[in-house]
């Protein structure tokens, strides 16, 4: 995962590159939750370009990060989901709290 | 020994959260000889990732065990079996609820089963306390194609008897 902070909207991204299941989003899930408290952003964006691949796995861990950033006072988007991937957002209504936005801000 | 089956395999592998991608790549890679369209084998590759994930985290709650993984070719359907010998689920409806969780420290979404039945044509899920768990999927695939199929073929067959 590359993240990339952009200091004048205080916005910071997280491209995920790899495949989302159980086993990877330790993983990712640490290395988001250090970017949070480093940067203290007021949005992030989940960049889906480059993920091939997710299970509900991932579902527990956008919605763990979610909180967090809602308890700082910011909000997350979604970019660039793919319909298989955007199937399984719809079914467990995360789209609802963290919506998809067509471009990656 | 003539098989009810075309085609089966069968995968033993331990319970270690790295094999979660090789048992859904290999179950694709299995199904693919029934020429799937890339939605449908996400479908399968996802609800395989799943049973393969509750038997690592709840069947055997990472002690290590082995999960098998048996997949069956019936005409134009797959089906998967994946059993444990893990500890059982005391509910099975109850497991099944969408958004249930026994673990929701772990950030677990509780849709693991809802995602299984809602992206495969069946699941049936067995368990037994103490002795393991065994769901099996199916899924049709190229359905569309195969119903228009047998319909061009009935309207061919009607059309001789003229």
């Amino acid at each position: 995962m590359n993240t990339k902070y952009k200091d004048k909207d205080k916005l910071l991204i997280f491209e995920i590159t790899e495949e989302i299941d159980h086993h990877t989003t330790e993983k990712i899930r640490r290395k988001m939750d250090n970017e949070i408290e480093r940067y203290m952003p007021k949005k992030i964006v989940f960049d889906f370009n480059q993920v091939t691949f997710m299970d509900s796995a991932g579902i527990g861990m956008l919605i763990g990060r979610y909180k967090t950033i809602r308890m700082i006072g910011g909000v997350a988007e979604l970019a660039n989901v793919k319909p298989s991937i955007r199937k399984i957002f719809e079914m467990c209504g995360v789209l609802k709290i963290i919506p998809i936005t067509n471009k990656c801000a | 020994m003539k098989s009810l089956y075309e085609n089966e395999m069968k995968l033993e592998f331990l319970s270690k959260s790295n094999n979660e991608a090789f048992a859904r790549i290999s179950v694709a890679a299995f199904a693919s000889q029934l020429d799937p369209t890339i939605e449908e084998l996400a479908d399968i590759k996802t609800a395989v990732s799943e049973a393969v994930t509750n038997c690592i985290i709840h069947a055997y709650e990472d002690n290590e065990g082995v999960i098998t993984i048996t997949c069956k070719i019936h005409e134009n359907s797959i089906i998967i079996e994946i059993s444990d010998n893990g500890k059982g689920i005391e509910n099975v409806n109850m497991a099944k609820e969408p958004l249930y969780t026994s673990k929701p420290d772990l950030e677990r979404s509780g849709m693991g089963f809802t995602i299984m039945d809602s992206f495969m044509d069946s699941l049936e899920v067995e368990s037994i306390l103490g002795l393991g768990t065994k769901v099996t999927m199916k899924k049709t695939i190229n359905k569309e194609n195969s119903e228009e199929t047998k319909e061009l073929e009935g309207k061919v067959f009607s059309s001789f008897k003229i």
